[in-house]
């Protein structure tokens, strides 16, 4: 059996559910970021499947790749940020942190 | 006219209509530099360097105007009317922030090094926003919304040994990173139905019938999650509050009318474009403009109405509670979400008219209220509606010019914040949305409530009776944001007509 379009599509939405899940049940703010990761990946896959059935171009995989970069953009922003956490708040539990709204 | 945009490749030469953006970016770069050689307690090189960039950049894109709908850089950028408002608007947001940044405490204050880094952030911030309102294709959206994300996630936790700053930054990163997700997976639904990148053709995908409604719906309800959270409208708004309360208040300043505005900016590019088929013919100023049929899958207007209904009545009924003047504020600065959003309706031209110059008196007005709050924080270290006590008489100007800005948020005549919610009623009501217009009075009558709670406390409850003297530069740029939000209210057709050329250059509608 040929993988098609669907194929593709399922796994990305899968993929997108995972991420969701993991965002709504993680507490710690590293697996948050996991989630994230999984997301803009299913998104990925859906760029690249797209290109491939749909367009027949290059600029789903262009997007895909300019994706691929922002997202490590954002993962060294987003760990920056964590560990400034850690270094503040001393553990990266999110619930742990709830200075403000007193 | 769509037409005369031809697909084009990219090209230096294309640079030339893409000046104030570069000009920015240079900005950033040099300030990043001189960051690195500062000395001493304020580093006055950066400073001016992004101060003086933010002014070329204005002044760059003011002489550029009118733009003509032109398509840059491979069809990645339209440089139209709507960008042209939007570049001249993102560069004097940043000039001020950067200007009443200088004198406050907490951003020249607790870090010892690389302060200058401020500096450069708003520059960089200011291209993201100026990008965002100018995108013309999905690559160019999700680069643009990103850039301007990572910017402010850096800019909240900027006082990095301070706990609120961090959990600001850090409550922000991640919704925002789970957001701009969501959204991008609706943009690769979109590309997929049809097969297109750049608005214009997926417009043309979408009027040719070629995509699935449901799965539409789904796509543009996923892409409005992402831009939502950029504007904070309810039910996306989580963050707002929080990352308001706990950042540096300049950048709290920032926030709430920068990326707000861009946010808007790429909306209105987005579903006008993608979701209006043209009407047909040149839309005139203000007169009768053709108004173009609505493809979307869905109810639009409805949808619209009841996420303005939705955010105003939120942001309204939560700020009645707070005694935080920053938290405040950001609930008031939800609720004029919601009021900016009954502009959206009906993808007019009046509305969009309406939505820009609103969003003009918001800036002024809103970062008027904000750089109080930055003066008194400086000499009070408190931003509680209780640390106001007594000021009209400790400092009677200042508190008189809050009283202008707290009217013109209310909407009371005779400041700009009454003209600006006079141009979008009429819209409502001309569309014949009678209730949503009742409930949007009667939210302007709720918000009276807690704006004059802060005009009580300085007016009518007793404090300490020393006089208070702010910082020169303050009281300066409080002068210079408080003027026009009297003069607008009285005087306001010059600025009525730079919004209306605006919208007659505005692509999307076939300008």
């Amino acid at each position: 059996m040929n993988a098609g379009l669907e194929h593709f599509l399922t796994v990305g939405a899968l993929l997108f559910g995972l991420g969701v899940f993991a965002v709504l049940t993680r507490r710690n703010a590293v697996g948050l970021l996991m989630g994230v990761e999984l997301i803009l990946n299913a998104a990925n896959l859906n760029f690249a499947a797209f290109a491939r059935y749909v367009e027949h171009g290059i600029d789903g995989q262009v997007l895909a790749a300019f994706v691929i970069v922002l997202a490590a953009a954002e993962a060294a922003v987003a760990l920056a940020i964590v560990l400034a956490m850690f270094r503040n708040f001393g553990t990266v539990h999110v619930d742990a942190v709830d200075r403000l709204r007193r | 006219m769509f037409e005369t945009l031809a697909l084009n490749a990219p090209s230096w030469s294309d640079l030339r209509h893409f000046v104030p953006e570069t000009v920015l970016v240079v900005t950033f770069l040099l300030a990043l530099m001189a960051d690195l050689f500062a000395r001493g307690r304020r580093p006055a090189g950066p400073f001016a360097l992004a101060l003086g960039g933010c002014l070329v950049a204005l002044a760059a894109a003011v002489s550029s105007l009118p733009a003509g709908p032109r398509s840059i850089l491979g069809d990645l950028v339209v440089v139209d009317g709507l960008a042209g408002f939007f570049r001249v608007l993102f560069p004097l947001i940043g000039a001020i922030t950067i200007l009443f940044s200088w004198a406050s405490g907490e951003i020249m204050g607790p870090r010892r090094e690389h302060k200058g880094e401020f500096y450069a952030l708003v520059a960089l911030m200011a291209f993201g926003m100026c990008v965002m309102a100018s995108a013309a294709d999905l690559i160019m959206l999700y680069l643009s919304v990103e850039l301007v994300s990572l910017t402010s996630y850096v800019m909240a936790g900027y006082m990095r040994t301070s706990l609120r700053s961090t959990e600001a930054s850090l409550k922000y990163v991640i919704f925002g990173s789970v957001s701009s997700g969501v959204m991008l997976y609706g943009l690769s639904l979109l590309f997929g139905l049809t097969g297109e990148t750049t608005f214009v053709e997926i417009r043309a995908a979408l009027l040719a019938g070629r995509a699935d409604n449901f799965a539409l719906l789904v796509a543009m309800v996923f892409v409005l999650a992402g831009l939502g959270y950029k504007i904070a409208a309810v039910p996306f708004h989580f963050w707002c509050p929080d990352v308001y309360e706990g950042a540096p208040t300049p950048v709290t300043a920032l926030f709430s009318v920068g990326p707000k505005a861009a946010g808007f900016a790429l909306m209105i590019r987005f579903f006008y474009t993608t979701l209006l088929s043209p009407g047909g013919g040149q839309a005139a100023a203000g007169a009768a403009a053709p108004d173009g049929v609505i493809v979307g899958p869905a109810d639009w207007p409805l949808l619209i109405a009841i996420l303005s209904v939705v955010t105003m009545t939120y942001g309204n009924l939560v700020a009645l509670r707070q005694t935080n003047v920053k938290r405040l504020l950001a609930y008031s600065s939800i609720a004029h979400v919601g009021y900016l959003l009954m502009g959206f309706l009906m993808l007019t031209a009046a509305g969009l008219e309406a939505i820009l110059f609103y969003l003009l008196v918001y800036a002024i007005m809103n970062l008027g209220a904000f750089l109080f709050v930055i003066a008194l924080n400086n000499r009070l270290g408190g931003e509680e509606i209780s640390d106001y006590a007594g000021l009209s008489t400790r400092a009677p100007w200042v508190a008189l010019m809050m009283m202008v800005f707290l009217l013109s948020l209310t909407g009371l005549p005779p400041t700009a914040g009454f003209i600006g919610k006079m141009y979008l009623f009429a819209e409502v009501i001309n569309r014949h949305w009678f209730w949503l217009a009742v409930v949007g009075a009667l939210n302007s009558v709720v918000s009276l409530f807690y704006y004059m709670k802060i005009a009580k406390a300085m007016y009518f409850t007793p404090g300490e009776r020393a006089p208070l003297r702010l910082e020169p530069l303050h009281t300066a740029v409080l002068i210079l944001l408080a003027a026009p939000t009297l003069a607008l209210g009285v005087y306001w057709t010059p600025f009525k007509n730079f919004v209306d050329r605006a919208v007659a250059g505005f692509a999307g509608l076939g300008g």
